[in-house]
């Protein structure tokens, strides 16, 4: 027998352990049903693997572990589930957790199981998980995965296994008892833990206070293989806490905040011990337990084997409780149990006690005194902390002092608050402290996130706008130096003309005219921009700006149609050579000088120096006269311009205009596509694409007019001939415009949610975009094609959306006026008027309401009419596109082209068909 | 079913602090029985008036500071200090005398710093010493032991009557005198040996005192025996005492006193058992309270030997008490599992 | 006259090389930033709320240490305004918020999710990047990286932000401390109605 340590510290409170061990364990009550909480044990909650009404055998698994550190649930009665919900449970605070309810149907039918027939063949590996399996936890009081402790071999030599068999809690005899029945078993546990650990020297520490208990042990471990000892140690609470077990035969100490481990030993309960043994050799998971029935208020106290989950009130009928002079009820020891104000909760696997008590045995405590200091809680402290101090601390709430007088190694023993003469509540200050430490710790670790998140926000904004503003500058200077180029070019123009020849200027004089208006209407937009900047900084002159801006608007649509115009009598006028010469180069002079005025207004506006108006007044001016410059140099060169179009256009002529519209309308597509990219990258390029785009689509559109003027007289005749494919193609075209229709639709929803400045604009776009259609749908009923009315419709399309959209401001009106009105009763205003508002809206909002819910409805009626579940469609649809983005993404990353490119790009068309495909179907359903 | 949710442990050990004080009240029975027996009544009916002062005032003072008064009187603490102060006092004080006294004990030096278990001072200690320096005469005027005095003791109405009455000093005069150890200290230019034999109260009045400190460690051993409080500080006090003392007498004993006259003259036992070991403020950790003991004993002896004042319990333990707070930081147990014990302000904010 | 000379030299002396002392020990021994800016920072909760009226704990932490008022932090609640006080050894102060009496509660904002339009404005609003959500898209709250501070409640268009306390769970429950004061009155109490009974 090894030589027995000491700590420091310890009381000796009454064992009152006499009274449970009159009668061998007995069975414990059947149930009527059980409730099994899914957290029965330190670590995370399992996770319930049963649903409602399902029928399950006693032994059968019910809950998975829910992580590394989880222990497996398993139905300890044959039964149906009823419920799996928020039940009470048995813990301190009297608060619901998850749990599974099995109603018993007395059949006791277990589900198969069997042991392992030589556990020995197995690694330790294996057999940790066989135990995990069987949803073994610690059932001295703690509940820790009994696996996870008999894994840890892996990183530790474990050179000694303590068996506590102290049991140093009064009135708790429960493993006294099993060791007095079950020593064999017991030992069996020992030499699988042994096999896993490999120990060179097992100890049983049991208290001198059990006689039988120790007999029996070192009967049963009477010429073991393994190096077993039964080590006697004196009884003095809490001689049963690991720690100090561990301390009382190694006479070693766990350093603080380490586990037993980490000094080579490892600490398991007696009841573990059986309760491994009977998962390796019978196959039988933990699904009962020996609870000790006792307390002065029970007729007849003893220990029973009881189904984990039974509640409280049946193990009290077999003990014959005496209702009547029940007082408290404690579950675990009178040191460190907790009470329960309900019989109905269910034994867990850590229960090991139930102590109905009398008022007299466990009277109520009386009212805290004053700390004298009188130091016999430093005298009874195991862990030799300062307890006063402790408290004094947690009082004051002075939580950093307590913790640097190692709070945290406090076990919560009880043994001050035992000797305490003033009956303070030490263990309540403490765990009161510990919580309020931890809350604080937990807290800070939040605000120090949350500081990290927020300075990561503001960084990332910042680069945000320093590299709008680099993008800004790069694009001005690559505008300066354009322009630079353009003025060269321009006074090489002018100068050229007079040098070359005269027959070759009437060709350059209409490609100059052209690019020169196309010049005049971006100087304009650049004017505008100005403005708009200005405004948005806020610089002085703004008004002067506007007006300067609807003057340049004005005469820029003059100039646009003067051109048009003098496009169009060209051949009206033939004038002479000389003047036109003469006055192109005026025009010229003129747009030079309007460029240097602009660039000079610029400048001024960028640096925020120099009279921008004044500037701006001479911009006008100059502007004014490169116009009339232009002017009559425009009328002057139409009248020198081709010869009026013959009536006579041949066929070859016809052909060559449908080429020039089919080029048009494939750079329109073209352009179309790029603007869409740069939508989708927001790129801020976007809206001077869109605004190409529509250049394009003009241009196209006057192709294909012209192409419509001289055809007509040709298809005139064969009008009546039009071939299939030419209707073919109409139609898509009609279908092309609808989709973009919607497309725009769209854009100005978001637009609207987000209370864009653009939105106004947008709505006209979707207009025009409106009308195009109808002009495509014309042309295409013309041409013969019989087009669905509601399919060129696109308002059923996006009615649901509005409607929802519709429904939110209605409440959110709503809301509002119900708040005014609020806020008018208070003060006391008349509300009348307000309140006439309130039910008109709430009128309007529910009539909204209904037309969504019914519009919602219907479209679900009819998906699953089709047998389409729409929510789970919505849902792939997302996931579709969601797999498209990242596909993208995954192949604009590879750069080199390898195979693996092409293997990207042909996962990129899988997933873009599967979304087309889900995107159509849903929107068959919107 | 009315179940109750508390906070564990669900049993409490049969020991409340009015428990542990009347333990103490119990073991000052044999000082106060051998002090009636050898200087007369005149502690005795001192003991019960500042008894009852000091119930009056408690009761007072707490229904000022609006607690509940019946719960804080059961305690005994008050009760306990009074008795303390009145056995310290002179036997025949005048009753304003222990009035001043407990008032200052009571009301100043505990319920001022915040009642039971706050006040940094022993209470009855520094009534003691306030009267010690503001009615010196007084507090020195100790009576002769009841075996020195020709006419034998007192009668109790006339020890009333001394006490309450206030009879002249002349009469007092007849029966009172200094007490060994003022006596030994203004012996004039005797030697010790000359002193003991010429001096009457040393060379006949000494076993009174003998018999007073023995009661006084009967007492005490019976509280140790109880557990209401540790050995640590009435040994390394009196070790304290003894040590130096030993020393100085083999290397000088002309002049200086032996161990057992510092030892059973005076206040040393009273002061080792019920005056030092006071929880509320003495030292607290099991290492302090010998320091604390040891620095009140060593104390003691200092200025018995060089100071002005023939005894030093009360300021020797007051001294102490201003060093209870810094010894308890230093002298940190070290707690389960940490290699180190703390010390002192360490990681305190 | 003389004496008077050498006294006014020694003291000149002294004091030149004093302040050559000082001058080199603020150079040596400059400190490097505020350090009480991040201290304070350090006590502030950090939910970014701005209802100090500046935009993100460290602007006040900033302004605080600039001089300005300690008590303008709701949800540090008097707790915090006592541990500024502590920290700039100053005088505490009462909270200035309309409840100022009651501790915070801790609360954290949900977004109701059916009622949501998608408009993005809460995930703009939100000073921890703590909503998730797209244009159209509906939007959700990580509950753990929400700092409860109400900056997404004012701008959602359709009310749909509750910001509700946070749940006391199993696992978050906790012991009180205990009430000496409250329980010394029902003992009287207590001890009249034993004795009444009896």
């Amino acid at each position: 027998m090894g030589k027995v340590f000491a700590f420091h510290g310890g009381i000796h409170p009454p064992q009152n352990k006499q009274q449970s061990t009159g009668l061998a364990i007995q069975p414990g009550p059947v149930p009527k049903t059980v409730r099994l909480p899914v957290q029965q044990h330190i670590g995370a909650p399992a996770q319930p693997l049963v649903t409602v009404g399902q029928r399950v055998l006693k032994g059968q698994l019910i809950a998975e572990p829910g992580g590394r550190l989880s222990v497996a649930i398993h139905a300890s009665v044959s039964g149906t589930v009823t419920a799996v919900g928020m039940m009470q449970v048995a813990h301190s605070s009297g608060m619901d957790a998850l749990c599974i309810e099995i109603e018993n149907d007395r059949l006791d039918e277990w589900v198969p199981h069997a042991g392992l027939e030589d556990f020995r063949s197995l690694n330790s590996n294996d057999l940790a998980d066989f135990i995990r399996g069987k949803g073994v936890a610690g059932m001295g009081g703690a509940g820790f995965p009994t696996d996870v402790k008999l894994h840890v071999g892996d990183h530790h030599i474990i050179n000694t296994l303590v068996i506590n068999a102290a049991e140093c809690e009064p009135y708790i005899t429960a493993d006294d008892m099993l060791m007095r029945e079950r020593a064999d078993q017991v030992i069996a546990g020992i030499g699988v833990i042994c096999h896993m650990l490999k120990p060179s020297h097992v100890m049983i520490g049991i208290e001198d206070n059990k006689p039988q208990a120790i007999r029996a042990l070192q009967q049963a471990a009477l010429g073991n293989r393994h190096n077993i000892d039964v080590v006697v140690v004196p009884t003095k609470y809490p001689s049963g806490g690991e720690k100090q077990l561990i301390k009382l035969l190694t006479g070693v100490e766990v350093p603080s905040g380490g586990i037993p481990a980490d000094v080579g030993i490892v600490c398991q309960n007696v009841g573990t011990a059986v309760a491994i043994h009977r998962a390796v050799a019978h196959g039988e998971p933990l699904i009962s337990r020996v609870v000790t029935m006792t307390g002065d208020a029970l007729a007849r106290p003893h220990n029973m084997e009881v189904a984990i989950g039974t509640p409280f009130v049946d193990l009290l009928d077999q003990a014959n409780l005496k209702e009547n002079q029940l007082a408290r009820l404690v579950v675990g020891g009178p040191m460190m149990g907790f009470t329960v104000n309900d019989d109905e909760l269910p034994i867990t696997k850590t229960t090991n006690c139930l102590i109905a008590a009398t008022w007299e045995e466990m009277p109520e405590a009386n009212p805290a005194q004053s700390c004298i200091r009188c130091g016999q809680c430093e005298q009874a402290c195991p862990v030799e902390l300062l307890p006063q101090q402790l408290h004094w601390f947690a009082k004051g709430r002075e939580f950093d002092k307590a913790k640097n007088h190692n709070l945290f190694d406090c076990i919560e023993c009880g043994a001050c608050s035992y000797v305490c003469p003033s009956e303070i509540p030490l263990v309540q200050y403490y765990r009161f402290a510990k919580a309020e430490i931890r809350k604080e710790e937990a807290e800070t670790r939040k605000a120090d996130h949350a500081k990290k998140r927020f300075e990561a926000r503001v960084a990332r904004q910042e680069a945000e706008v320093a590299e709008k503003e680099a993008r800004r500058k790069q694009r001005a200077e690559a505008a300066v130096k354009a322009q630079a180029v353009k003025k060269d070019k321009l006074e090489a123009d002018a100068a050229k003309p007079a040098v070359t020849a005269d027959a070759a200027a009437p060709v350059t004089d209409i490609k100059a005219l052209k690019t020169a208006a196309a010049v005049t209407r971006t100087k304009l937009r650049q004017v505008e921009k100005a403005l708009k900047n200005a405004e948005n900084k806020g610089l002085e002159g703004v008004e002067t700006l506007t007006q300067t801006v609807a003057t340049l608007q004005t005469k820029a649509d003059a100039a646009q149609q003067a051109y048009d115009e003098a496009l169009n009598p060209a051949a009206a006028a033939p004038a002479p050579v000389l003047d036109l010469k003469q006055l192109k180069t005026n025009a010229a002079v003129a747009r030079t000088k309007l460029r240097q005025a602009e660039k000079a207004l610029a400048k001024a506006q960028d640096s925020g120096e120099g009279d921008i108006a004044a500037l701006q007044a001479r911009l006008t001016e100059q502007q004014a006269k490169t116009e009339l410059a232009q002017a009559a140099y425009d009328t002057a060169e139409s009248g020198e311009a081709a010869p009026a179009v013959a009536p006579a256009i041949s066929a070859e002529q016809l052909a060559e205009l449908k080429a020039d519209w089919d080029a048009a309308q494939a750079k329109v597509a073209k352009a179309q596509a790029a603007l869409d990219t740069a939508i989708a990258n927001e790129s801020p390029a976007a809206e001077k694409m869109k605004a190409g785009v529509a250049k394009l689509q003009a241009k196209a559109d006057e192709a294909k007019k012209a192409y419509d003027d001289a055809a007509s007289p040709v298809t005139a005749a064969a009008a009546p001939a039009i071939s299939a494919e030419q209707l073919a193609e109409l139609q898509a075209d009609v279908d092309g415009m609808t989709a973009k229709v919607s497309k725009a639709q769209a854009a100005l929803d978001t637009a609207i949610a987000n209370e864009s400045p653009a939105a106004e604009k947008m709505t006209a776009g979707v207009a025009k975009l409106q009308a195009r259609l109808d002009e495509a749908v014309q042309a295409l009923q013309a041409a013969g094609g019989a087009v669905a009315e509601p399919v060129v419709e696109p308002e059923p399309e996006l009615d649901l959306k509005a409607l929802k959209q519709q429904v939110s401001i209605m409440r959110t009106k709503l809301r509002k006026v119900e708040k005014a009105v609020e806020a008018a009763e208070e003060s006391g205003e008349d509300t009348s008027e307000l309140v006439a508002d309130q039910a008109q809206l709430q009128q309007r909002f529910e009539a909204a309401k209904a037309q969504f819910d019914a519009e919602e409805a219907a479209l679900v009626a009819r998906a699953a009419e089709e047998g389409v579940d729409l929510k789970q469609l919505k849902i792939d649809a997302a996931m579709a596109r969601a797999a498209v983005t990242k596909a993208e993404r995954a192949l604009a990353k590879v750069t080199e082209p390898d195979d693996q490119q092409e293997k990207l790009a042909q996962a990129l068309e899988a997933a873009k068909q599967k979304a087309e495909q889900l995107n159509s179907t849903l929107s068959r359903f919107e | 079913m009315a179940l109750i949710r508390v906070t564990s442990p669900h049993v409490h050990k049969a020991n409340r602090t009015a428990d542990v004080m009347r333990l103490v009240l119990l073991a000052t029975l044999p000082a106060l029985l051998a002090m009636t027996f050898f200087f007369g009544w005149g502690t005795l009916i001192n003991v019960i008036w500042a008894s009852l002062l000091a119930v009056g005032m408690e009761a007072a003072i707490i229904r000022l500071r609006k607690r509940p008064v019946m719960f804080y009187l059961r305690d005994y603490s008050a009760v306990v200090t009074a008795i303390l102060l009145a056995l310290a006092l002179p036997p025949f004080a005048p009753w304003w005398l222990t009035l001043v006294g407990v008032f200052v004990a009571i009301v100043i030096a505990k319920h001022l710093y915040g009642g039971l278990g706050q006040n940094p001072f022993n209470p009855a200690m520094v009534a003691y010493a306030l009267l010690l320096v503001s009615f010196p005469v007084m507090m020195t005027r100790w009576n002769m032991p009841t075996v020195l005095l020709d006419n034998g003791a007192l009668g109790l109405f006339d020890s009333i009557a001394v006490i309450f009455g206030g009879l002249e000093p002349a009469q007092i005069d007849q029966f009172t005198g200094a007490t060994p150890l003022d006596a030994f200290k203004h012996r004039g230019g005797l030697t010790s040996e000359e002193a003991w034999r010429q001096i009457d109260v040393l060379a006949n009045g000494i076993g009174a005192w003998h018999a007073v400190s023995a009661a006084y460690v009967m007492g005490g051993i019976f509280l140790l025996n109880r557990k209401v409080f540790t050995w640590h500080i009435p040994l390394a006090m009196l070790a304290a005492m003894t040590v130096p003392s030993i020393l100085l007498f083999g290397f000088d004993p002309d002049s200086y006193a032996d161990p057992f006259f510092h030892l059973t003259a005076g206040g040393t036992m009273m002061g080792a058992f019920f005056i030092a070991t006071d929880p509320v403020t003495a030292a607290s950790s099991n290492k302090g309270k010998l320091f604390y003991g040891a620095g009140i004993g060593l104390l003691i002896f200092v200025i018995r030997s060089w100071g002005n004042y023939p005894d030093a319990v009360a300021f020797a333990v007051l001294l102490m008490n201003l060093a209870a707070p810094f010894i308890d930081l230093y002298t940190q147990p070290r707690s389960y599992g940490h290699t180190q014990a703390k010390r002192g302000l360490k990681g305190d904010s | 006259m003389n004496l008077v000379f050498l006294a006014v030299l020694v003291l000149l002396a002294l004091g030149a090389a004093f302040g050559l002392i000082l001058g080199y020990a603020s150079i040596r021994f400059k400190v490097e930033g505020n350090p009480l800016v991040d201290e304070i920072d350090g006590l502030l909760p950090q939910t970014q709320c701005g209802q100090c009226g500046y935009p993100g704990c460290r602007p006040y932490a900033e302004a605080i240490a600039e001089g300005d008022v300690i008590n303008k932090c709701p949800p540090g609640g008097q707790g915090t305004v006592d541990a500024l006080a502590g920290l700039l050894d100053i005088e505490s102060m009462a909270l200035d918020a309309e409840d100022a009496a009651a501790e915070p509660i801790k609360s954290i904002a949900y977004i109701r999710e059916d009622e949501c339009i998608g408009c993005t404005k809460c995930i703009q609003a939100c000073p921890v990047d703590a909503i998730l959500g797209a244009a159209k898209q509906m939007h959700t709250v990580i509950t753990s990286e929400c700092t409860g501070c109400d900056l997404c409640v004012e701008p959602c268009p359709v009310d749909c932000i509750d910001m509700l306390p946070i749940e006391t769970t199993l696992t978050s429950w906790k012991w009180d401390q205990p009430k000496p004061g409250v329980e010394l009155i029902a003992t009287d109490r207590r001890g009249a109605v034993h004795e009444g009974a009896a």
